[in-house]
């Protein structure tokens, strides 16, 4: 009898371990995606592959909109107590996710893995200095990007501009968008919807600003909308609108503005290198990418997403979600991700691979976002961001809907930025 | 005698409040508790990330009611609530008069003033997004096409809340319209014959028959049209998150974004509240037109 | 004459009808014609490009709408069935029994009716979390299950039926529920239908409450797929491919419209009506 129960519960004991090496640990992943392609279809392969090297693990990935939506989605699944245990948000959330405990430093994970630190040093500095909080890592870059342009060459050939030398300042861009523009065809195309002026304007800005600080300040606590440069800045956007009238009045939209690019409709535009793969397969024209042109300097913003990892999930799940993330940040996979998506590939050691040389030679076009990097700086950034994102883009589109001066806006900006950061002094 | 009355009586209550139980429970925690709850928050600070809320007293409506956003989203509504409401009640009304009589066609007819309160919101956003595209949609296609200026509707402060009227109306007329024809037809048929065989004309017996007959049918259409439009906020989602600088956004849309996109529920409890009392002040005329509904239906 | 003129304004106010009418189908005869051609990069009322069903495979294939339509499905079908049950049991109750407190039970009723679910989704989101059933089928339909306007619609024709009917089930032997099955039920068949047509619409048509509560693909309903694929607008000349969405979501309830669009109507009035 004794033996019949000590084999049962030997048999019970193999079962439930059996049980517990087939049954993988599930992981749900949330997921954005603001460009045009096939980015969500990436990201599903990329998760596949990963469940299939790693049979016990099991990630889930749940394409959740765009960047705005994700947030709500994160936000709401936390406060609903059906948090996903990773997700990929916009760096600029960093401040929020750390202030709310949403998402958890991970120090000690990168300290407990012995690779860890060379891991984290390979990232591209510009890029990671997007994922402190009071000197804790709480993110790492992922679908990075910055903005580009993107000119119509055919267009410029057509006015009598010389294709290969796109605009280098304000002053050439006024310049040949005064050429390009006609009947049928702005010159100067720009998204200045909300969740899009901010980025744009972060990039004037950094190139109008006189002490190498834009919009904010490092730690995310104070603003500087309304200095003079940053007034001068606005104004140059309404003087395209208004007074050269070579972009659209009004404001157009982030997903519109490839669209009408590609339709000819608008021949110099600024957006991500995230549509650069977009642009390229479905262009029917002779198409170049090149820095954004100068104000009193060189400037771009960066942005895009980072992984975070959901605070309070079990040390278990932390260390699957974090080997997931290498996964998808590993050398050789963030070089075919920049090169599917046009993103910027994230880490120094992409560079040297085959993959990503071999393609820069067949297509130079993508070097530009690398090259510009070296100017470039972290959009808006600051605690309540979403909100204070708000605030910029509203009082931008008083701006440009004629509500308000330029001067009057960027006041009326700062005004209530202060009262949203006021919490956090 | 009295002891068996008390007994039955006794039975019928608890039978009664046994049936009554399922919905009644869901009614409770899902419309009655979640009101009291809105009250009790809107006198907190509760944000995202905060343990425990903190009772503030009135202070969440103090600040909203001194922020120029509050009051701008405000505006809308109530614009946007004028700019529908007298409108589609007007439209429909029309439209019901126009498919008051018997036919072939007025059945398809019917049909196609109706059909758009079979479709989501968010659908017909969607569509009427692209109507009103800059440039490239419909709308200023036909513009340019006529040599004029195109407007780019959504993107102008002055014309976003108009154009998402238009549309409304567009859908709204015809969901009114089938409450009028139900108000037409229940109209005694000897009345106005009696009122032709006196000579009265078209317009006479409208304006003097027609329309008193109907009057508690509008006052009751127009509790049903208001409750609708506050409740509205999909389509402000999808067309303009409330762009250019709050020129649309809407009070529900407002409720949305403070409670989910910057996690302050103190804040958007305290919206809540307010919506409530608009809500309970449209729905006056209901009270009153209690027992008169029952003609009609 | 008088004969004349009366011909002429009749052939007037149906010609105005007609010009009306079609003017009212221009957004649907737009979007079915843009959804079946091939893209362009100009919009056109009237399609231009040659018939395709591409954008229809591409969104579907892009978007699991098969999921999306079998979750809306299954939150229509259930949210209907419970609300049938419960309904009727409370109709029934408030239609024949007389007892303390049902004074109260009208203000609920009455406060539902004018409180639209959407306006509650702050308190209602934090009630469904604390209930753990954030990104459930059940949390999507728990609000609506409790509904006053079909207690209101039922009562209303259950009053109608004549006592004498009830007390002879009765009488043979029924219970409450036998009795209630077959003789109120089938005389108040109209009054279910509406309430049936009113239900599957609004949950097939709601968006707010399930894009805020739920998440992953599998409880995400149509509404929500659409609204994500509409604002991300993954592909390129977007119109095309966004109108094959929306017709894939919309197509069901409005085929059934064209079929039943008397029941339909009458629908819409009665719950409207007897709210």
């Amino acid at each position: 009898m004794k033996k019949l129960v000590g084999t049962l519960l030997a048999l019970v004991m193999v079962l439930s371990l059996m049980t517990a090496v087939a049954e993988p640990l599930q992981l749900t992943m949330y997921f954005p995606v603001n460009v045009g392609g096939s980015a969500a279809a990436l990201i599903d392969a990329m998760t596949q592959d990963f469940n299939a090297e790693n049979p016990d693990i099991h990630v889930d990935a749940v394409y959740t909109g765009n960047y705005d939506d994700t947030v709500t989605a994160i936000q709401s699944a936390i406060q609903g107590g059906n948090a996903p245990d990773l997700f990929v948000s916009l760096a600029t959330q960093r401040f929020t996710m750390a202030d709310t405990k949403m998402a958890m430093p991970l120090d000690d994970l990168i300290a407990a893995d012995p690779e860890g630190q060379t891991f984290i040093d390979d990232f591209i500095d510009g890029f990671m200095l997007d994922s402190y909080v009071d000197g804790s890592i709480y993110s790492i870059p992922f679908q990075r990007s910055t903005m580009v342009m993107y000119y119509n060459k055919d267009a410029f050939r057509e006015v009598g501009l010389d294709p290969d030398a796109p605009p280098t300042t304000w002053d050439e861009l006024v310049e040949y968008g005064l050429k390009l523009t006609n009947e049928n065809r702005k010159g100067v195309g720009l998204a200045l919807n909300s969740g899009s002026a901010q980025w744009a304007f972060t990039g004037f800005s950094l190139q109008n600003c006189t002490n190498g600080v834009g919009l904010m300040s490092a730690d995310g606590k104070q603003i500087y909308f309304n200095t003079p440069e940053n007034v001068e800045a606005l104004q140059f956007w309404l003087d395209l609108q208004n007074k050269y009238e070579i972009m659209n009045k009004g404001i157009v939209q982030w997903t519109d503005l490839p669209t009408q690019f590609l339709a000819g409709e608008v021949a110099m535009i600024y957006h991500t290198t995230g549509n650069l793969t977009n642009i390229k397969n479905n262009a029917t024209f002779d198409f170049g990418v090149c820095f954004l042109p100068a104000g009193r300097q060189w400037g771009a913003p960066t942005g895009g997403g980072n992984f975070y990892i959901t605070n309070g999930i079990s040390e278990e799940r932390q260390q699957a979600a974090w080997k997931f993330i290498k996964f998808c940040c590993s050398t050789e996979r963030a070089a075919q991700w920049s090169i599917d998506t046009g993103y910027v590939a994230t880490r120094e050691s992409c560079y040297e691979t085959e993959l990503l040389k071999n393609y820069y030679a067949s297509f130079p076009q993508a070097l530009v976002a690398y090259e510009q990097l070296q100017y470039a700086q972290p959009e808006l950034t600051t605690y309540s961001a979403a909100e204070m994102w708000r605030i910029l883009n509203d009082n931008i589109q008083a701006a440009v809907t004629g509500e308000m001066t330029a001067e009057e806006a960027l006041e009326a900006a700062q005004e209530q930025g202060e009262e949203l950061l006021a919490d956090y002094q | 005698m009295k002891q068996k009355m008390t007994k039955r009586a006794r039975r019928e209550t608890a039978i009664g409040w046994a049936l009554l139980l399922p919905a009644l429970l869901f009614m409770c925690v899902f419309t009655v508790y979640p009101v009291v709850r809105s009250i009790v928050l809107s006198l907190m600070k509760y944000k995202m990330g905060m343990d425990a809320p903190e009772f503030i007293g009135f202070a969440n409506f103090t600040r909203l009611f001194g922020s120029s956003t509050f009051w701008k989203v405000m505006r809308n509504t109530v614009s946007f609530a004028l700019m529908t409401v007298i409108p589609s009640m007007v439209i429909g009304l029309v439209l019901a008069m126009l498919v008051n009589r018997k036919g072939r066609h007025i059945g398809f007819i019917r049909t196609a003033y109706f059909y758009p309160s079979v479709m989501p919101m968010i659908a017909i956003a969607s569509v009427w997004m692209f109507i009103y595209m800059a440039k490239n949609g419909l709308l200023d296609q036909m513009l340019m096409s006529l040599g004029l200026a195109p407007m780019d509707v959504l993107s102008n402060k002055a014309t976003v809340l108009p154009a998402m009227a238009v549309m409304y109306v567009w859908r709204e007329s015809g969901y009114l319209m089938v409450f009028f024809l139900s108000g037409l037809q229940s109209i005694n048929s000897d009345v106005l014959e009696a009122a032709a065989i006196d000579g009265a004309t078209g317009w006479k017996t409208f304006r003097h028959i027609t329309l008193p007959l109907l009057a508690p049918t509008t006052l009751f259409i127009s509790t049903i049209a208001f409750t609708n439009c506050f409740k509205l906020a999909d389509h402000v989602i999808i067309m303009t998150e409330g762009a250019p600088n709050n020129a649309s956004t809407l009070l529900l849309y407002y409720i949305y974004q403070q409670g989910f996109t910057n996690m302050n529920y103190g804040v958007s409890s305290a919206l809540t509240v307010i919506m409530l009392v608009i809500l309970l002040i449209v729905s006056v005329p209901r009270f009153f037109s209690q027992d008169r509904k029952i003609h009609y239906a | 004459m008088k004969m004349n003129r009366k011909k002429a304004v009749g052939v007037l106010i149906t010609l105005l009808s007609i010009v009306l009418g079609v003017v009212w189908l221009t957004p649907l005869i737009w979007l079915v014609g843009t959804a079946l051609t091939e893209t362009s990069f100009h919009m056109t009322f009237l399609p231009t490009t040659p018939f395709t069903l591409d954008n229809i495979k591409y969104v579907w294939n892009a978007v699991p709408f098969g999921q999306y339509y079998l979750n809306t499905i299954i939150l229509v079908v259930g949210t209907f069935c419970i609300q049938f049950v419960t309904s009727t049991l409370a109709a029934y109750s408030l239609a024949f029994y007389k007892f303390k407190g049902q004074a109260l039970v009208f203000i609920v009723i009455f406060m539902q009716i004018i409180i639209p679910n959407d306006v509650l989704i702050i308190p209602n989101f934090m009630t469904l979390s604390e209930l753990g059933l954030y990104d459930t089928k059940l949390g999507v339909m728990l609000p609506f299950l409790g509904s006053a306007m079909a207690i209101f619609l039922l009562r209303q024709h259950f009053k109608t039926v004549p006592k004498a009917l009830g007390e002879a089930a009765m009488i043979d032997g029924a219970n409450l529920w036998q009795t209630i099955w077959r003789v109120y039920m089938p005389c108040a068949k109209p009054a279910y239908m509406s309430f049936a047509v009113i239900s599957v619409s609004y949950h097939w048509n709601n968006y707010l409450w399930p894009l805020i509560v739920t998440k992953s693909p599998t409880n995400r309903t149509l509404t929500v797929g659409l609204a994500i694929f509409a604002k991300s607008k993954e592909a390129n000349m977007q119109w095309s491919n966004v109108c094959a969405a929306t017709l894939i979501i919309i197509a069901p309830l409005l085929l059934a419209f064209f079929i039943l669009q008397r029941q339909f109507m009458d629908s819409f009035v009665s719950a409207g009506v007897k709210e």
